[in-house]
C-alpha cells in the first residue's frame, strides 16, 4: 500500500457567486521512501494542494489517507497530534521562531512530542552534523544566512523522523549555491534517512533532484514523469521539455 | 461614506478597542461616582457638622478629580495613540488608494467622536448606576438615615464628567489628526518589517545588576521600615529615589536572568511549549521595562493608599470608643490681662498663663457649671519651667536630639497629681495606680515617645521633680492618658505623689465630666445649653474688663465633636484612598492590556507557525496564559514587596490614627485589585487569545 493516498481532491475558495477552483479533481499517490516533486505555475493549485495534504487546510471534496488514517476526518486534538508526530514541514520562508536558537528552534519538534531531555539533545546534535549546521545552533535565525536558516528549518522537519516531510518552494528564497547545498542534504535524508519527501517547486533543477515531477495547471495534474534510471541531467531536460509545453512561465512564477 | 468606514472600522478593530472602551467606561464612570458624592449626601439627613465635612469632602474631590483627570487623559491619550500605531498599515493602504491626509484625519476625527460618546454614555449609565451603590456606602459612612433617600442623578457630576473627558477626547482628536499629518507612505508600509533584535544579555552583568539591584532595595526597604522616625524628608525621597531605580534595575536584570534560569533547568526548558514561553515572557520583559518599573510603582502607591486609606478608617472608629470615655473636657490654660493700649500678647512677660481655676471663676458669677454633671473630676496640672522634656531625658537626650530634631525639648513636662489622675481613672473606668513617696509613674500611648521616654526611663536615674528627687516606679511608660481625644496621642504625663504638689506650680486647669442624661434628646439638650452657657460666660468676663485686655486660653471638646471629626476624617480618608487607588489601578490595568494586546499581534505569526507544526491549541492557549499571566503578576508581586515595607513606614506615620484591623483593610484592598487588575487580566488573555487565533483578515 502507498504511504500517501491523494483520492479525487477538490478544493474551491469563495462564495457561491466567485468561486476559485483551486484544486479541481487530483488524484496521485506516494510510496513510502520517494522524492517527489510538484511543480506548475504560479496560482496553479501548489501551495493550496500542500496545505490540504498538511491538514492546514481543508478539502472540498475528496480523501487523503496517510499511512491507512483519513486526514480530511482528523478533528481538534488529533489534527494536532497528526501534524506533530506525523509531518515535517519545510516552508518558503524559514518558518523559524525568530525568538529562539538554533538549537532551541529544532528541539521545539521534539519537546512538544514530551520526549525525554537526553533524546531531544541526542537528536537534534545528530541531525545537524547531518545537515551541518552544527556551528550555528547557539545562534538565532536573525544570524544565519538563508541557506543555513533553510537547513535549520529542515532539520526541525526531519528532526521527528516524521512519515512524510512536506516543503513548499524550499528553495524559493535562496542563492543557487546555497539552493544546491539544500538539495544534496534532501538528497541525502531520501536516500540515508529514507524519509518520504513531497516537494513543491518552480526551479526545474530543484525538481530535477525528486524521483519523480507531478506538473500541475490550473488545479488539475497536467503530466507526470519519473526519473527512473535516467542521469541527472537527462532528468532535467525531460522537465525542461514538459514546462515549456506548459506554456514556459513557470520559473517566473515567484 | 466616510462614517460607514469608520463605524466598520472600529466594529473591525474591536478586539482592539475592548480594552480602550472598557477603560474608558471605568474611568468615566469612577469619575461620575465620586462627583456625584456631594449631591447625593445632600439627600441624606445628616446633622449639621457631617453636612460640613461633606461639603469639605466635596471640595476635596474636585480638587482630587484635576489630578484624576489629567492622569485619565494621559492615560486616554497614550492608548489613542497606540491604537493609531497599530493601524499604519491600514492607514498605508488608504493612502496608496488614493485617500487624502485631510480624509483620514477626518475619518479619525469622526471614530474618536463615535468611540467618545459610545463611552461616555455607557460610562456614565454604569457611574449613575454605581453611585447608587456609592451612597450605601456614603450613608454607612457618615451614619446617615437613608429613609429619605431616593435614586440620584447629580446633574452637576454629569456636565463635569462630560466637560473633562470631552477635552480629553479633543486633544487625542488633535493628537491623531497631528500625528496623520507626519505620516509617510514609505515608513507607514515598511513599519510592521522593523524585526526586533533579540539577544542574551551578558549573564554575568544581569546577576551582578540584579544582586546590586537587590542590596540597594534590602538598603531601601531596611531604612523605610527601621528608622521611619529618624528619617528626614530629603533622606526619604533618596530612600524613593533608590528604591524606583532598584525596581527599574531588578525588571531589567530579571529578563535576562528568568530565561538563564529556566535555560539551566534543561528537563523543564525543553518540555512542550516551555522553550517558547521562557523566550517569550524575557522578550516581553525586556522590551517594556519602563512601564513595568512605572506600573510596579503605580500599584505599590495603590496598595499603600488603599490599605492605609480602610485601616485608618477602621482604627479610628475603634479609637473613638477607648480614648474618649466621658462627654466633656474643658481645659482652660489660664488669663493674663494687660492695658489696652500695650501690645497684643498671648503670655506674660515669663512666657505662661496664669492660672485659673474656671470653676470658681463661674462660681464667682454665680454659674454652677457642674450642674449638668453626673459625674466630673475637676483638678490641675503642675508644671516646672526647669523640668521640660530636655530634662526628664537626661543622658539620652543628646542621642535622641541628633535622631528626632524636630521635637521641641524646652517644652515643661506636664505632672499630675496622683489623686487626681486616679479620681479621672475612675471616672473613665480605667484602672488606678499606687505610688510611694519618692516615686513617679509616666503614662504615654504615643507610640513613638513611649519609644523614646523607655530608653530613659530603663535606666532607672532620679528626676528632680517639682523640687523633689523622684525615681521611676517601673523602667517604662505606662498605657495611659487625659484628655479626651480620637486617637494615642498623649505624649507623656509624669504622675506624682500628692505630697509634693506645691500649688505654686499650677499650670491647666481641667474639668471632664459625663452628662447627666437618660436619652439622646436629653443629651443634645444639655450639650447645646452647656455650651451657650459657656460662650455667655466668657462674654460676660469680657466686658467686666476694667479697661484692660483680657486674653483666655482654653480648649472645650466634647465627645460629640470629636467623633464627628473623626467620623468625617475618616469617611474623607476613604473616599480619597479609594478614589486615587481605582484611577491609579485602571491605568496600571490598561497599560498593560495594551502593550500585551500588541505583543500578541506582534507574535502572531509564531503562533501561526507552532499551529503549523502540529502544537496542540491547548498547549497554545495554557502558553499564552502563563506568559500574560507573568506579565501582569510580575509587577504586582515586587509591588506586593515593596508595600510591605512601605506599610511599616506607612504604620509609624499613621501611628497616631491607630492601626488596627490591618490585614482586614489588607484584604479589601486585595479584593479591589483582584477585581480590576484581574479583570483586565482576563480581557487581555481572551483579546489575545482571539488575536493569535489569527483567522481574521488583519
Ligand atoms: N485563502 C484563499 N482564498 C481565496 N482564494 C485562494 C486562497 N488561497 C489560494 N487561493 C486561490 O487558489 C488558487 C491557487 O493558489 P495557490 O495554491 O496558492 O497557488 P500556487 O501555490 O501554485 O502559486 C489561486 O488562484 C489563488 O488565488
Ligand atoms: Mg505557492
Amino acid at each position: 500500500m502507498a504511504l500517501l493516498e491523494i483520492k479525487n481532491i477538490e478544493k474551491y475558495y469563495g462564495n457561491k457567486s466567485s468561486l476559485t477552483k483551486a484544486i479541481d479533481d487530483i488524484s496521485f499517490s506516494v510510496e513510502a521512501g520517494e522524492f517527489v516533486a510538484i511543480m506548475g505555475a504560479s496560482g496553479s493549485g501548489k501551495t493550496t494542494l500542500l496545505n490540504c495534504v498538511s491538514t492546514i487546510d481543508r478539502v472540498t471534496a475528496g480523501h487523503i489517507l496517510l499511512d491507512g488514517t483519513d486526514v480530511t476526518k482528523l478533528k481538534g486534538k488529533a489534527l494536532g497530534q497528526f501534524r506533530r508526530d506525523k509531518l515535517g514541514f519545510i516552508f518558503q520562508d524559514f518558518n523559524l521562531l525568530d525568538t529562539l536558537t538554533a538549537y532551541e528552534n529544532i528541539a521545539l519538534a521534539l519537546s512538544v512530542q514530551r520526549r525525554p531531555v537526553r533524546q531531544i539533545d541526542e537528536a537534534v546534535n545528530t541531525i545537524a552534523r547531518q545537515l551541518g549546521i552544527t556551528d550555528v545552533l547557539q545562534k538565532y535565525p536573525y544570524q544565519m544566512s538563508g541557506g543555513q536558516k533553510q537547513r535549520v528549518a529542515s532539520a526541525r522537519a526531519v528532526v521527528t523522523e516524521p512519515k512524510l516531510v512536506l516543503a513548499d518552494e524550499p528553495t524559493g528564497a535562496l542563492d543557487s549555491k546555497s539552493a544546491r547545498l539544500l538539495l544534496d542534504r534532501f538528497h541525502y535524508l531520501n536516500r540515508e534517512h529514507g524519509a518520504t519527501i513531497l516537494m513543491v517547486t518552480h526551479d526545474s533543477f530543484t525538481a530535477s533532484c525528486a524521483s519523480r515531477v507531478l506538473f500541475i495547471k490550473d488545479g488539475k495534474i497536467f503530466n507526470e514523469i519519473s526519473r527512473g534510471d535516467d542521469s541527472r541531467k537527462r532528468f532535467f531536460d525531460k522537465i525542461i521539455d514538459v514546462v515549456s509545453l506548459l506554456g514556459g512561465d513557470v520559473s517566473d512564477a515567484l | 461614506m466616510l462614517f460607514k468606514i469608520s463605524l466598520s472600522n472600529i466594529r473591525r478593530s474591536f478586539r482592539d478597542y475592548t480594552i480602550y472602551f472598557f477603560t474608558l467606561v471605568i474611568g468615566i464612570s469612577v469619575f461620575y461616582v465620586f462627583n456625584a458624592i456631594g449631591t447625593q449626601a445632600a439627600y441624606m439627613t445628616v446633622t449639621k457638622s457631617r453636612s460640613d465635612i461633606i461639603a469639605l469632602l466635596k471640595d476635596l474631590l474636585s480638587g482630587v478629580s484635576v489630578f484624576v483627570s489629567i492622569v485619565l487623559g494621559l492615560l486616554i491619550v497614550y492608548a489613542s495613540r497606540f491604537l493609531m500605531k497599530r493601524r499604519k498599515r491600514e492607514f498605508a493602504i488608504y493612502l496608496t488608494l488614493g485617500m487624502s491626509k485631510g480624509t483620514i484625519s477626518l475619518l479619525l476625527l469622526l471614530e474618536t467622536l463615535l468611540i467618545g460618546m459610545g463611552s461616555l454614555a455607557a460610562g456614565l449609565i454604569a457611574g449613575v448606576g454605581l453611585s447608587q451603590l456609592m451612597s450605601a456606602l456614603v450613608a454607612n459612612l457618615f451614619e446617615a438615615d437613608m429613609s429619605a433617600y431616593r435614586f440620584t442623578l447629580s446633574g452637576e457630576a454629569v456636565v463635569k464628567t462630560i466637560l473633562c473627558f470631552g477635552i480629553t477626547y479633543l486633544v487625542v482628536m488633535l493628537f491623531n489628526s497631528f500625528t496623520v499629518g507626519k505620516f509617510k507612505l514609505i515608513d507607514l508600509i515598511q513599519s510592521d518589517k522593523k524585526a526586533e533584535r533579540l539577544y542574551l544579555k551578558n549573564p554575568v552583568l544581569c546577576g551582578a545588576i540584579f544582586l546590586a539591584a537587590c542590596a540597594a532595595l534590602g538598603y531601601a526597604y531596611r531604612t523605610v521600615s527601621n528608622g521611619a522616625a529618624y528619617l528626614q524628608p530629603t533622606e526619604f525621597m533618596v530612600t524613593v529615589g533608590v528604591g524606583a531605580v532598584a525596581t527599574f534595575l531588578i525588571f531589567w536584570s530579571a529578563a535576562g536572568l528568568l530565561l538563564r534560569l529556566a535555560m539551566a533547568m534543561k528537563p523543564m526548558y525543553f518540555r512542550g511549549l516551555n522553550a517558547f514561553t521562557f523566550r517569550q515572557i524575557s522578550s516581553k520583559i525586556s522590551t517594556t521595562v519602563v512601564s513595568m518599573t512605572v506600573i510596579c510603582l503605580m500599584l505599590f502607591v495603590t496598595i499603600c493608599t488603599l490599605s492605609a486609606a480602610f485601616s485608618i478608617r477602621n482604627s479610628m472608629n475603634d479609637n473613638i470608643r477607648s480614648f474618649c470615655p466621658a462627654d466633656f473636657e474643658l481645659e482652660y490654660a489660664g488669663e493674663h490681662s494687660e492695658e489696652i493700649s500695650g501690645e497684643p500678647s498671648g503670655e506674660t512677660e515669663n512666657g505662661k498663663w496664669l492660672y485659673t481655676d474656671v470653676v470658681k471663676k463661674c462660681d464667682a458669677y454665680d454659674y454652677d457649671i457642674t450642674q449638668y454633671f453626673s459625674e466630673y473630676v475637676h483638678f490641675h496640672t503642675y508644671t516646672d519651667s526647669s523640668f521640660t522634656l530636655e530634662k526628664s531625658l537626661g543622658d539620652s537626650f543628646k542621642q535622641i536630639e541628633n535622631q528626632y530634631s524636630f521635637i521641641r525639648y524646652d517644652t515643661p513636662e506636664d505632672i499630675v497629681r496622683l489623686s487626681d489622675y486616679n479620681a479621672l481613672m475612675q471616672l473613665y473606668g480605667r484602672e488606678s495606680l499606687t505610688l510611694e513617696n519618692d516615686e513617679f509613674i509616666v503614662v504615654c500611648n504615643f507610640q513613638s515617645m513611649r519609644d523614646i521616654r523607655d530608653a530613659t526611663l530603663a535606666k532607672g536615674t532620679a528626676m528632680e521633680i517639682l523640687g523633689h528627687t523622684l525615681r521611676s516606679k517601673y523602667d517604662e511608660c505606662l498605657d495611659g492618658f487625659i484628655d479626651l481625644t480620637s486617637q494615642p496621642l498623649n505624649a507623656g504625663i509624669f504622675i506624682v505623689p500628692d505630697r509634693i504638689a506645691d500649688e505654686s506650680y499650677a499650670d491647666t486647669d481641667l474639668l471632664i465630666g459625663k452628662y447627666a442624661a437618660q436619652t439622646d434628646e436629653e443629651y443634645a439638650v444639655i450639650e447645646a445649653r452647656i455650651l451657650k452657657d459657656f460662650d455667655n460666660m466668657r462674654a460676660t468676663w469680657a466686658k467686666e474688663n476694667d479697661g484692660r485686655r483680657i486674653t483666655v486660653s482654653y480648649r472645650l471638646d466634647t465627645k460629640t465633636n470629636i467623633v464627628e471629626a473623626t467620623v468625617g476624617l475618616g469617611a474623607i480618608v476613604t473616599f480619597l484612598g479609594l478614589y486615587i487607588g481605582l484611577v491609579f489601578l485602571i491605568a496600571c490595568g490598561a497599560i498593560l492590556a495594551l502593550k500585551e494586546l500588541s505583543e500578541s499581534v506582534n507574535s502572531l505569526p509564531r503562533y501561526l507557525m507552532l499551529r503549523k507544526i502540529g502544537v496542540e491549541e491547548h498547549d497554545i492557549s495554557c502558553s499564552l496564559f502563563v506568559q500574560i499571566g507573568i506579565f501582569f503578576l510580575l509587577p504586582l508581586l515586587l509591588a506586593c514587596l515593596h508595600s510591605v515595607f512601605g506599610m511599616k513606614f506607612g504604620m509609624y506615620m499613621l501611628e497616631m490614627f491607630g492601626t488596627s484591623k490591618l490585614t482586614e483593610s489588607v484584604l479589601i484592598t486585595s479584593l479591589m485589585i483582584l477585581l480590576i487588575y484581574g479583570g483586565y487580566f482576563l480581557i487581555t488573555y481572551l483579546s489575545s487569545k482571539t488575536i493569535i487565533k489569527g483567522n481574521d483578515s488583519d
